[in-house]
């Protein structure tokens, strides 16, 4: 794997300078790696993640489940890459088992959350049912354990 | 007024107390530095591992065990050590569980010497072997390694130092502070010499998964060793397991049981629980190994360049986890260095002569951990060198 990628899936807060010293390039040639990256598609963008107790106080989260009727409409494809220009989705992939997409949404509260579900989801042609479950807790997120409460206080600083 | 110092027994009140410790006590006390003087993973033991330990809770396993450990334990150690080290050991006597390796060279050294005995070692090495030997009414002979020989242990060296009265050798490759390593053709150098003056060698080889270029030979494998060789290992390294205090010894029979006498009066057994999660991390610990040491490789090539970028001559260490950057071009001891950085920068690195004499002049710095820190460290060092006279 590309080694400024690498780095930057191990989630530590580096920005591109301390990315450069690490790997010995320059600042210059980090951004151009990430350029490259972006170009080809690979990297498609980069957030922050927030510890979901904090967000959880501005925003509600949801996951869908949609089953769909692919006869006369536009395929699997087609309805997936519909659902996925709304805004409130934040994920959606095409699933194996009882139904066929999984849908993440995020919203301001949870009526907004059931008002997307009956009058967006619900209205697309091939849309058969929906079954919908609220996030109520996160213990683990993007790879970083939130309930981890600091377990080596008792490190001491130098040792032998 | 507590006078009680009067009760402490000569050989123990002379001794000095590690530099490591005086070193700490600044700074536990100092707010944002940046360590790196922490000798252990700065990972967390593995998932499986910790789990394991907490079925033995919940199963109530929680009793003495047998002295020499679990024989569960001692049949994965004799596997494990026959697989990646070579030497066959019988799990019924010629195995011993000890609390880190650490417990195993003391039991080691107070099971072989007699009061006078001098005991061979490789300076700068691990802070507690030459206190060890003197604990035990012996006398520690150092053997300088030199930083122009990666700090590989030269036979020649070996010979020049050995005296009349030498009893043991004790090694430890890959090294703690150095990262220095022993390739096969020194190793046999060494065996030949211990064969010929008869000594007994107790090889400390808790870094060697943590190998980095070439393949760790163990002087235990070598023709006419494993009568005179004690191995000793543990999980503390490898596995991320250093709260678990456990490590093991294998060896001949006879020095095995001289070394159980000592562990069955003194500490009876190693914790239940840890043989518990030793056994798991023999089992299926091999996956995470390899991973945290291609971590800890990355770390060492980024901490290595930097020192030497920073004009802190470093040689790349083969092993371990600890870079060991020559300092003297900063005008400044080991000591002096140490802290004053500390004092000005907040960075804590080790001085290189709390590893004894051969020392001076370096400071011993941990990759051990994240890069963001590594990266903070090498800036304030930066900025500690501008100040320095020698350095304008």
């Amino acid at each position: 794997m590309n080694n400024v990628l690498k780095l930057l899936l191990e989630g530590e807060p580096l920005d591109t300078a301390q990315i450069g010293k690490i790997l010995n390039l320059g600042a210059e040639a980090v951004d151009r790696e990430l350029a490259s990256l972006r170009a080809q598609g690979i990297l498609l963008g980069m957030r922050a993640v927030l510890n979901p107790s904090y967000e959880a106080e501005r925003r509600v989260r949801a996951v869908i489940e949609i089953k769909i009727r692919t006869e006369g409409t536009g395929g699997f494809d087609g309805i997936a890459e519909r659902i996925s220009q709304f805004e409130q989705v934040e994920s959606c992939y095409l699933m194996s088992g009882g139904y066929d997409l999984l849908v993440v949404v995020t919203a301001d509260n949870l009526y907004k959350v059931a008002g997307f579900v009956h009058e967006r989801l619900a209205r697309i042609e091939g849309v058969q049912g929906t079954s919908t479950h609220f996030f109520l807790r996160a213990y683990k997120k993007d790879g970083f354990v939130v309930t981890d409460e600091g377990t080596r206080r008792d490190q001491p600083s130098v040792s032998p | 007024m507590d006078d009680s110092a009067r009760f402490v027994a000569q050989h123990v009140a002379t001794l000095p107390k590690s530099g490591i410790r005086d070193f700490f006590a600044i700074v536990s006390k100092m707010k944002d530095a940046v360590s790196l003087g922490i000798g252990e993973p700065d990972f967390i033991t593995p998932f499986h591992i910790r789990e394991a330990a907490m079925t033995a809770l919940e199963k109530g396993r929680t009793s003495y065990t047998d002295n020499r450990g679990t024989l569960a334990l001692r049949e994965e150690i004799s596997r494990y050590v026959a697989r990646h080290y070579g030497p066959e050991y019988n799990p019924e006597d010629e195995i011993l569980v000890t609390v880190g390796v650490s417990e195993a060279l003391d039991a080691l050294l107070r099971a072989t010497l007699n009061p006078g005995d001098k005991v061979l070692y490789h300076e700068p090495c691990y802070v507690s072997y030459a206190p060890s030997v003197t604990l035990c009414h012996a006398t520690p002979v150092p053997i300088r390694t030199v930083s122009s020989d990666q700090f590989a242990l030269d036979p020649a060296a070996l010979r020049a130092a050995w005296q009349p009265g030498c009893k043991v050798l004790v090694l430890n490759f890959p090294t703690n502070p150095t990262g220095g390593t022993a390739n096969r053709q020194k190793l046999e150098e060494i065996a030949k010499f211990a064969i010929e003056k008869d000594l007994l060698v107790a090889s400390d080889e808790i870094y060697s998964e943590l190998t980095f270029e070439g393949d760790h030979v163990s002087i235990a494998s070598l023709p006419g060793m494993r009568e005179r060789t004690v191995f000793l290992h543990g999980f503390s390294k490898a596995f991320a397991m250093t709260g678990f205090r456990i490590g093991y010894a294998c060896g001949p029979a006879g020095v095995i049981d001289g070394m159980l006498k000592i562990h069955q009066y003194g500490i009876m057994c190693a914790s239940i629980i840890s043989q518990e999660a030793a056994v798991e991390a023999l089992k299926n610990g091999r996956e995470s190994m390899l991973h945290m040491r291609d971590k800890y490789r990355e770390r060492r090539d980024f901490i290595v360049r930097r020192f030497n970028e920073l004009g802190l001559p470093c040689h790349l260490p083969r092993g371990a986890f600890y870079a060991f950057p020559n300092i003297t071009s900063t005008g400044l001891d080991s000591m002096t260095f140490a802290s004053q950085l500390l004092a000005a920068q907040k960075v804590a690195v080790v001085p290189g002569t709390a590893f004894g004499a051969a020392g001076a002049g370096f400071c011993r710095a941990s990759f051990s951990t994240s890069y963001e820190r590594i990266h903070e460290a090498g800036e304030r060092i930066a900025r500690f060198l501008d100040t320095l006279p020698a350095r304008k």
